[in-house]
C-alpha cells in the first residue's frame, strides 16, 4: 500500500516535470511546423470517420431514447433543442475525448513507446536533435488543437443524426429542425463545452506522449504504455468533466 | 640540457593534443545492486581505433553511452576533445554531440521515415546553409560509401539487418564525424556481410581521419580494425593490448576470447 502510494505521487512528480517541460520549450524555437502539420494530419484528419460515425450514432440514438419520455408531457417540440443542448454540452465532448483517448493516447504511447525501446529517442538525442521538442510538443500541440475540433465535427454530426432520428416517426422539415436547434443553444453553453474540450486535447496528447516517452526497456513495455495512455487518459477527462461542471455552476 | 626540457614539453603537449577521448575512474551503477561501471580508465587516440572486448552484459554499451551522455555518468571524468562533457549545460553538450557519430547496436532507424528521410533528418537540422541539390549529393554520398543507394527510397521494415546496420552507418557518416562510436557494428550478420562492414570501418578511418571505439564480440572484425584492443570485465578495464599481444597473452580467460 505504502509502495502503491509512493509510486502515485512519484508519477505524479514525473507528470508534472513533464508538462513543466512542454510549457518551456512550446515557446522556444526552432519550430517544428512540417512534424505539427503532420501530427494534426495523423491525428485529426484520420480521426473523422470513427468520430463521425460516433457522433451520429449518439444523437440517433439521444433521440430514439428521450422521445417517449418527452411525448408522455406532450412537449414533443422540445425534442431537437434537448438533444442538441445534450450532445453540445456533455455527450458530444465526454464520448469524443474518451474515442481519442482510446485511438490517439493509445497510438501516441505505442509509437513513442517502441521508439524509446528501439533507440530511435536516443538516436535523435546523439545527433543533437532535441527530441522532446520534436516528438512530444507537436503532439500535444496537435491533440490540444483538433480534439476540439473533433467534438465540434461529432456536435455537428450528432444533431443530423437527431433530424435523422426524429423522422423515424415523425415529419419535420430540416430548416425547422435547426431552427429549433438554434433557438435552443446559448453562448453560455457553447463556451464551457469548447473550453473544457481543449483540456481533453492537452491531456490525450500530454499522457499518450509521457507514456511512450518514459517507457522502460523491452519489448512488453510498448504495449503497457499503450494500455497504462489509455487508462489513464479516460480518468483524467472524467476528472476534468467533473471539475469543469463545478467551475461552470460557479458562474452561473 | 635546455633544448631536453623544451623536448619534453613538446612531446606532453603532442600528447595531450593527440588524445580525443580521456575517461578517468568512471562509475555508474543502475539501481542499488546492479554496479556497471567501476572506475573504467581510457584513453583513445587521434586516428585510433579502439576495441573493446567484454562480455554480454558487462557495460560496454554504458560505456559508450555515457561518452555522449546519453547515460549520465555517477562518478568519474570524461574527456572529449579535451571538454569535460560531465559538466556542460545542453547547448554545450550538442556542439559535442555533434562531432561524435553514434553506431546503435540495433541501428536505431527512424521507422516511420524512408531510407531518405533519414539521412536528411539530422543533415537538414545542422547544415540548414545547403540547398536541396546539395543535401541529396551528401546523401548519395553517403549511401554509396555503405553501397546502398539503391536502398534510398525503401521504409526500414523492408530492410534486412545487415542494411539497417549500414543505413545507420551511413546515417552516422553524413554528419562527417570526428569521433564514431561503433555498438557490435557485425553481430548478427553473416561472415562476408561482417566482412564487409568491418572494412567499411577502416576505409572511413582512412579516409575521414576518424577516431573510433568499437565494441565487438567478433573476432575477426576486432583484428582487422582495431589498432588497440581493451577487455571490459566486471566494470574495469583489465587487459589492454594489440590483437596479436592479447591472443598470446599469460591470462587464460583473456585467452579465452581469441578462439
Ligand atoms: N537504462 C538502463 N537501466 C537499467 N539498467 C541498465 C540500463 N542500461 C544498461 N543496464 C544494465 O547495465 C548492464 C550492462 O549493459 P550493457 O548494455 O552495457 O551491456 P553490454 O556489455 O553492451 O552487453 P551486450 O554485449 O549484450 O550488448 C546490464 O546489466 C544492464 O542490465
Ligand atoms: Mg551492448
Amino acid at each position: 500500500m505504502v509502495i502503491y502510494l509512493k509510486s502515485i505521487f512519484n508519477d505524479a512528480g514525473n507528470v508534472t516535470l513533464f508538462t513543466a517541460r512542454f510549457f518551456k520549450e512550446v515557446l522556444k524555437p526552432p519550430f517544428e511546423i512540417k512534424e505539427f502539420i503532420r501530427q494534426c494530419y495523423t491525428i485529426g484528419y484520420k480521426s473523422l470517420p470513427l468520430v463521425g460515425i460516433t457522433g451520429f450514432i449518439m444523437g440517433l440514438v439521444l433521440t430514439l431514447q428521450s422521445r417517449p419520455t418527452l411525448a408522455e408531457f406532450g412537449a414533443e417540440s422540445w425534442l431537437p433543442g434537448m438533444v442538441a443542448l445534450s450532445l453540445i454540452r456533455e455527450i458530444a465532448p465526454v464520448i469524443t475525448a474518451l474515442i481519442c483517448a482510446g485511438k490517439i493516447s493509445s497510438g501516441i504511447g505505442a509509437e513513442l513507446g517502441s521508439m524509446k525501446v528501439t533507440e530511435q529517442i536516443d538516436a535523435m538525442e546523439v545527433s543533437a536533435i532535441n527530441p522532446y521538442k520534436y516528438l512530444v510538443v507537436t503532439r500535444i500541440l496537435a491533440t490540444t488543437l483538433m480534439v476540439p475540433l473533433l467534438v465540434i465535427f461529432a456536435d455537428g454530426i450528432g444533431i443530423l443524426g437527431g433530424y435523422i432520428g426524429i423522422n423515424i416517426h415523425s415529419d419535420v422539415n430540416l430548416v425547422r429542425y435547426f431552427s429549433q436547434v438554434l433557438a435552443s443553444l446559448d453562448f453560455i453553453d457553447i463556451l464551457p463545452a469548447t473550453i473544457k474540450t481543449f483540456f481533453f486535447g492537452f491531456f490525450i496528447g500530454m499522457i499518450g506522449c509521457y507514456k511512450g516517452f518514459t517507457a522502460a526497456n523491452g519489448t512488453e513495455s510498448v504495449g503497457k504504455a499503450a494500455n497504462s495512455a489509455v487508462v489513464a487518459a479516460s480518468l483524467i477527462i472524467f476528472i476534468i468533466d467533473m471539475l469543469a461542471v463545478q467551475i461552470t455552476d460557479l458562474f452561473m | 640540457m635546455i633544448p631536453e626540457e623544451i623536448n619534453t614539453v613538446e612531446q606532453l603537449t603532442d600528447k595531450k593534443e593527440n588524445t580525443v577521448i580521456s575517461i578517468g575512474n568512471l562509475h555508474k551503477s543502475f539501481g542499488k545492486n546492479n554496479d556497471v561501471l567501476k572506475g573504467v580508465e581510457l584513453t583513445v587516440k587521434k586516428g585510433e581505433n579502439l576495441v573493446v572486448l567484454g562480455k554480454s552484459g558487462s557495460g560496454k554499451s554504458v560505456l559508450i553511452k555515457c561518452l555522449v551522455r546519453l547515460v549520465e555518468a555517477d562518478q568519474g571524468e570524461i574527456k572529449v576533445f579535451d571538454t569535460d562533457i560531465t559538466t556542460l549545460d545542453n547547448n554545450a553538450l550538442n556542439a559535442v554531440r555533434l562531432r561524435i557519430g553514434f553506431l546503435f547496436q540495433n541501428a536505431a532507424l527512424y521507422d516511420s521515415m524512408t531510407v531518405r528521410q533519414n539521412l536528411e533528418f539530422p543533415l537538414k537540422r545542422h547544415s540548414k546553409e545547403l540547398n536541396p541539390t546539395e543535401v541529396e549529393e551528401a546523401i548519395i554520398e553517403a549511401l554509396d560509401s555503405v553501397g546502398l543507394a539503391d536502398a534510398i527510397d525503401k521504409m526500414p521494415s523492408e530492410l534486412s539487418g545487415g542494411m539497417r546496420k549500414r543505413i545507420g552507418l551511413a546515417r552516422t557518416l553524413i554528419l562527417k564525424p570526428e569521433i564514431i562510436l561503433y555498438d557490435e557494428p557485425t553481430t548478427g550478420l553473416d561472415t562476408i556481410t561482417s566482412r564487409e562492414i568491418s572494412e567499411l570501418i577502416l576505409a572511413i578511418q582512412k579516409k575521414n581521419k576518424t577516431t573510433s571505439i568499437i565494441i565487438t564480440h567478433d573476432m575477426a572484425c576486432a583484428k582487422l580494425t582495431g589498432d588497440r584492443l581493451v577487455i571490459l570485465k566486471e566494470g574495469l578495464i583489465v587487459a589492454e593490448g594489440t590483437y596479436e599481444e592479447l591472443e598470446k597473452s599469460g591470462d587464460e580467460w583473456v585467452r579465452s576470447f581469441f578462439n
